[in-house]
């Protein structure tokens, strides 16, 4: 399967290449607690992208030394199944796989109390099983979940998107083609209560007007997949509780 | 008393960020403050107490307490003690000098002849703050090394659930299974009965309240459950 580039991605209707207008996000599906062995774990398909999420911890520090006097060590790592792109990928760690998990390592961390739990390590495994554009933000959305099941006390769940700038026109959570072939991308993760940005990085050209535009645009964005998260994070109580009191 | 705004209906499921409580409350178990807001850490069960706001976790994990009875299993054996696993993230010391009472010698006294490495032992947190790793003690009736029975595991915040209000549900399943139960605060479990079917009734009621914690009238569908159970006629009357 290799992709066809057609001429525009966007039609004279204004619609995209799936059929989505500029500010609509792709289908997403959230599930939360899909693994028995790790201590929470969450899996999410936004469009074709598809990731899990495990997390341990808090525990040990293995090796001792990295453990800190006064908070938890955070640890990530952000990786691509060998699968998950049309050409195979080498399953060695990439220096854009070391990259992308130090930036959602910092993008999560504000929302953990690490101050709680010193001499301890929380552990956070991102596996990218198919990728098909904003892995990175759908990542973070994933390991936020992945952290709230695992019992983890957080001031807010992290939400991510991206924005960007694909024929002329600024457009909401791209996927694989519209950020290769587009002219900019925006990815972005926040927390909404106390309106944080924890990640913001920008890839490709905009005026400071464009900017502006697809920020707001990402923030928003944000917002809808944050309800999705909470949505996500009550079904498996709530379907048991319906299940049994009737 | 002024009524102060809430967000949620008693015993509600709240996530984290959710926003529980504005003005004067007390931020509780689970929730914290930011500025008048209070906002849930965790998954759980929200409850308003008259100027408070517990967040009761759904999962957790175990942080030591003093006083605690746990249950835990030796990892480790040392020159002077032993290191035990408790089920959280700070492992628990034992010393040598807890278990022998007249003086101990490191190079007379063989301490894998008292505890080895695999054993579970019963144990109290003597000692823990956030700069030590807890201290335990098996110098009380009722601890020390556990010879016989099952263990399973639960988290440690539904540990008040089994045990139920002033004892209900955990005195349900004992008379039911005819079992002796013991809870340990860390989430461990210790179920001896007369026969391993007297056991898995145990087991089946314990794992029934895990999955089903957050919901109410939960003692009474537990005991009709194992009534059930006991008349199918798998399990063996008292008589044996």
């Amino acid at each position: 399967m290799s992709q066809k580039v057609p001429e525009k991605l966007i039609d004279e209707k204004g619609l995209r290449l799936d059929g989505r207008k500029p500010d609509e996000l792709r289908p997403v599906k959230i599930e939360v607690g899909v693994l028995s062995n790790a201590d929470g774990s969450a899996y999410i398909e936004q469009g074709k992208t598809k990731i899990l999420a495990a997390v341990y911890g808090p525990k040990e520090v293995h090796p001792r030394h990295l453990a800190l006097p006064d908070r938890a060590v955070l640890r990530c790592r952000y990786h691509m199944a060998p699968f998950s792109v049309e050409q195979r990928k080498s399953p060695a760690p990439s220096r854009r796989e070391m990259e992308l998990s130090k930036v959602i390592r910092e993008a999560l961390e504000p929302s953990i109390f690490v101050e709680y739990y010193p001499r301890t390590a929380i552990d956070i495994f991102i596996e990218v099983l198919q990728a098909d554009g904003g892995t990175r933000c759908a990542g973070i959305t994933v390991a936020s979940l992945a952290l709230a099941d695992a019992g983890i006390p957080m001031r807010d769940l992290v939400c991510a998107c991206a924005a960007g700038k694909v024929d002329g026109t600024i457009v909401l959570d791209l996927t694989d083609i519209e950020d290769k072939k587009g002219e900019a991308d925006l990815p972005t993760a926040m927390m909404p209560n106390s309106k944080s940005i924890t990640l913001l990085q920008m890839d490709g050209m905009l005026t400071p007007g464009e900017f502006e535009k697809a920020l707001n645009l990402a923030v928003e964005g944000c917002k809808k997949i944050y309800s999705l998260q909470k949505e996500a994070l009550k079904a498996k109580y709530v379907a048991i509780k319906e299940a049994v009191e009737e | 008393m002024k009524i102060l705004p809430i967000f949620f209906e008693k015993r509600e499921i709240v996530v984290p960020g959710d926003l529980l409580a504005e003005g004067d409350y007390i931020a509780g178990e689970n929730t914290f403050r930011e500025g008048k807001y209070i906002y849930a850490t965790r998954v759980g069960l929200i409850e308003y107490t008259n100027e408070k706001v517990n967040v009761v976790a759904l999962k957790a994990f175990y942080i030591p307490r003093i006083g605690d009875l746990v249950i835990g299993k030796i990892v480790e054996v040392g020159i002077s003690g032993w290191v035990v696993d408790i089920n959280s993230p700070y492992m628990a010391l034992l010393r040598a000098s807890d278990v022998i009472e007249r003086g101990f010698n490191p190079r007379k006294d063989d301490l894998t002849a008292i505890y080895d490495v695999g054993d579970m032992i019963i144990a109290k947190i003597i000692a823990y703050d956030r700069t030590q790793n807890p201290l335990l003690t098996v110098n009380e009736t009722g601890l020390g090394k556990i010879t016989r029975g099952q263990i399973i595991k639960i988290t440690p915040t539904k540990i008040p659930r089994v045990i139920g209000r002033k004892g209900s549900m955990i005195n349900v399943i004992k008379k039911e299974s005819g079992c002796n139960i013991i809870l340990g605060q860390n989430g461990l479990i210790l179920i001896r009965g007369r026969s391993p079917e007297n056991e898995r009734l145990a087991v089946m009621a314990i794992r029934k309240i895990e999955e089903e914690s957050h919901t109410s009238g939960l003692t009474d569908r537990v005991a009709e459950m194992l009534r059930k159970e006991k008349e199918s006629g798998k399990y063996e009357s008292k008589s044996s």
